[in-house]
């Protein structure tokens, strides 16, 4: 009773200043739109393109009623793989086998795609871990300077990236040819290898944050209980930074599949990946099964996001 | 139930009477953050017998937890050698060295349960699965954990995971274990406790155990002797009533237990008996045959619970040496009664009284005129 008679006596001090009434519902009105108008740029375009991949109109602008058509073109352009061979990059505008035609170069392009992203993360993520270990454990001169020079691909733009990797594999080539006789050109090899250059950085960032966190001394314990250099590694230290190198590594993959400037100047022929040949593509016809293709990755790329959060959760 | 824990395998190892670990002339130095060199250890000669439970105290940065990391293989001495049992360590890694280490954080692998945790060490030697079972269940039942095989260090409390910490490398029968202020992180009434029962578990498992810790009074319940340590040197070794009684020099009189330390001048000799002058009063204290001269600058070493307060006009017990000083300050504290007791113009003595009676503790008040007396042998004169 004595409490409640003080409380309430005391004036409240927490009273909103007075002319802040209208000023707030401004403030918070502006900042609703603001939402709203980022959230429509960002989604609602994806939004569209989902529903497109399942309209039966071939024009953009027309619905014309739900259909699957073009995913099964799609599953039918996989069926044609062998039927065309590794030459189903042109597009041609003519009957349902046309389509299925071009079809199968997206089908090709994605397995290109898939080719150069899990051995472009495979190769990252194994040399990314390496260089996060070696920059985590060791001490040696012009560590700073090396660490530096790690980060330094992921503010570089992507052009510069490109032209410089394309001139120096010229280079590369040329010389091959006149010392040695061998002659190579660009390809699948030349898109990994440039694709690793900026996954390796991603990779070793992350990775090496995780260390960070880890208790030295779990290895010291290791050691410590009779397991030797390799051993405290697979037992101890990369249980301890499997969710850091697992999220390097998916990012390296996301990286790497929807890369297109570097894999446009590294890339030869029969070995585009599918968002250059969404964009050749592009440059003659927009067809939904372009819209079917995006909508498959955008569901891939979420579910193995989800699959991410769930492992590091786990971690 | 006790009887049947078997963890030692003593008869093999008692046959010889080498000494379990012996730190031989040991220094390491470590590059400094800016070019420089810093000596974490200086110099450190050791001998720990088998059996032996041997404490390393010091205040932090003393050095003593680089000794226990080098006889553990974590670090390597730059100049010295490390023996164990008689065998030269070098440069053995870790994991081939016959000690094992509880480390201050515990270090429990967070990834693997606790069955896996304590199992690890096993696993790693090749014993096989059923053995590993036996093993892990016996060991877990000695730090008193049964049941908890399936829970992750995480689960578990400090005390738990203290005991985890302990089995998985009492498990690997470690000729020597050695203990990193392992009680550190435990409150006080769990820590008295573990210490305990830590005691207990050494002298059923027989194993040497090396023990690092800043707490002086830990260092005196549980060790059979303790070697102090200051910036890199080991001051002292013995056990701990040497060390409480006879400390060497002025560090380990007041880094162990409460003294009295007063600065003066040996003013006369009389044989074991040196006469201090401090601030215009002349303490008796014994040299313990320590060489020293006339108006050499020593201090006065006193124990507080080793001086008697005194009525004025009472009778000073036979043997011992009296001076009279005023009461300053009186502080209760339970089972003593601590006076500050001037003696000279600025010398005070700290006075511990025990309450034996009711009536003890209000026996003297500030502002009284009291007779300090103690038996000259207790009191040290220290060189440095």
């Amino acid at each position: 009773m004595a409490l409640e008679a003080t409380t309430v006596e005391r004036p409240l001090a927490t009273q909103p200043p007075p002319a802040a009434g209208t000023r707030g519902a401004a403030a918070r009105w502006l900042l609703g739109l603001n939402a709203l108008l980022v959230y429509t740029f960002l989604y609602a375009p994806i939004l569209i393109l989902v529903i497109l991949s399942f309209n039966a109109s071939r024009n953009v602008s027309v619905w014309r009623g739900f259909t699957l058509d073009w995913y099964r073109s799609l599953l039918a352009g996989a069926g044609t793989l062998g039927l065309y061979g590794d030459t189903g990059t042109v597009a041609q505008d003519t009957a349902e086998l046309a389509r299925n035609f071009q079809a199968s170069g997206i089908v090709l392009a994605l397995r290109n795609s898939l080719i150069v992203s899990f051995s472009a993360t495979a190769i990252s993520t194994v040399f990314g871990t390496m260089i996060a270990l070696a920059l985590h454990r060791y001490r040696f001169r012009f560590k700073g300077t090396f660490q530096t020079l790690l980060a330094l691909p992921v503010v570089i733009p992507d052009i510069t990236m490109g032209i410089s990797l394309l001139v120096f594999f010229s280079l590369l080539f040329r010389l091959l040819e006149n010392l040695l006789g061998l002659r190579m050109a660009l390809g699948f090899a030349t898109i990994i290898i440039g694709h690793v250059a900026f996954n390796v950085s991603y990779v070793a960032i992350v990775v090496r944050a995780r260390l960070a966190g880890m208790d030295r001394t779990l290895e010291e314990a290791a050691q410590d209980l009779g397991a030797n250099e390799w051993q405290t590694f697979r037992r101890v230290t990369l249980p301890l930074i499997m969710p850091g190198v697992l999220g390097g590594a998916l990012l390296a993959f996301t990286l790497s599949l929807d890369d297109f400037v570097i894999t446009f100047f590294t890339a030869g022929v029969g070995s585009s990946t599918l968002p250059l040949f969404v964009y050749g593509m592009i440059r003659f016809t927009v067809t939904p099964a372009i819209n079917a293709v995006s909508t498959l990755m955008l569901l891939a790329s979420m579910v193995l996001v989800l699959l991410s959060l769930a492992i590091q959760r786990r971690g | 139930m006790a009887q049947s824990v078997d963890l030692s395998g003593r008869e093999l190892r008692t046959s010889t009477a080498l000494p379990a670990v012996e730190v031989r002339e040991v220094t390491k130095v470590f590059p400094g953050p800016h070019g420089e060199t810093v000596v974490a250890v200086e110099d450190v000669t050791l001998t720990i017998q088998e059996g032996e439970f041997f404490s390393l105290l010091g205040p932090s940065g003393c050095g003593k937890t680089t000794t226990l990391r080098m006889i553990a293989g974590f670090e390597l001495p730059t100049r010295g050698e490390i023996w164990i049992h008689g065998r030269p360590m070098g440069s053995t890694p870790p994991y081939r060295r016959p000690v094992n280490t509880v480390f201050q954080n515990y270090a429990l692998f967070p990834h693997m349960t606790i069955y896996e945790n304590v199992a690890f060490g096993l696993e790693m030697e090749g014993v096989p699965k059923d053995e590993i079972r036996r093993r892990v269940l016996e060991v877990l039942e000695l730090v008193r954990l049964p049941g908890m095989e399936s829970r992750r260090p995480r689960q578990l409390s400090g005390g738990q995971q203290q005991r985890v910490a302990l089995a998985r490398a009492l498990v690997k029968q470690p000729e020597v274990l050695l203990l990193d202020e392992p009680l550190g992180a435990l409150d006080l009434k769990l820590r008295k406790a573990m210490q305990l029962e830590l005691k207990h578990i050494q002298h059923r498992v027989g194993i040497t155990f090396i023990y690092v810790t800043h707490d002086q009074e830990e260092a005196l319940t549980m060790s059979d002797r303790i070697a102090v340590m200051d910036r890199g040197q080991v001051l002292q070794v013995g056990a701990p009533a040497e060390i409480y009684e006879a400390p060497v020099n002025r560090f380990v009189a007041d880094f162990i237990g409460e003294s009295n330390l007063l600065e003066g001048q040996i003013a006369r000799l009389e044989g074991e008996r040196a006469l201090i002058y401090v601030d215009g009063v002349e303490l008796a204290a014994h040299r313990h045959a320590q060489e020293v001269q006339l108006h050499q600058a020593v201090t006065f070493a006193l124990r507080p619970e080793k001086i008697s307060l005194l009525a004025t006009t009472a009778e000073v017990a036979p043997g011992h040496v009296s001076v009279t000083g005023v009461v300053e300050e009186r502080v209760y504290i339970g089972t003593d009664t601590r006076y500050m007791v001037r003696i000279g113009d600025q010398a005070q003595l700290v006075v511990r009284m025990q309450n034996l009676t009711h009536q003890d503790a209000d026996h003297f008040q500030p502002g009284d005129r009291v007779q300090l007396s103690w038996d000259p042998a207790v009191a040290r004169v220290l060189v440095e």
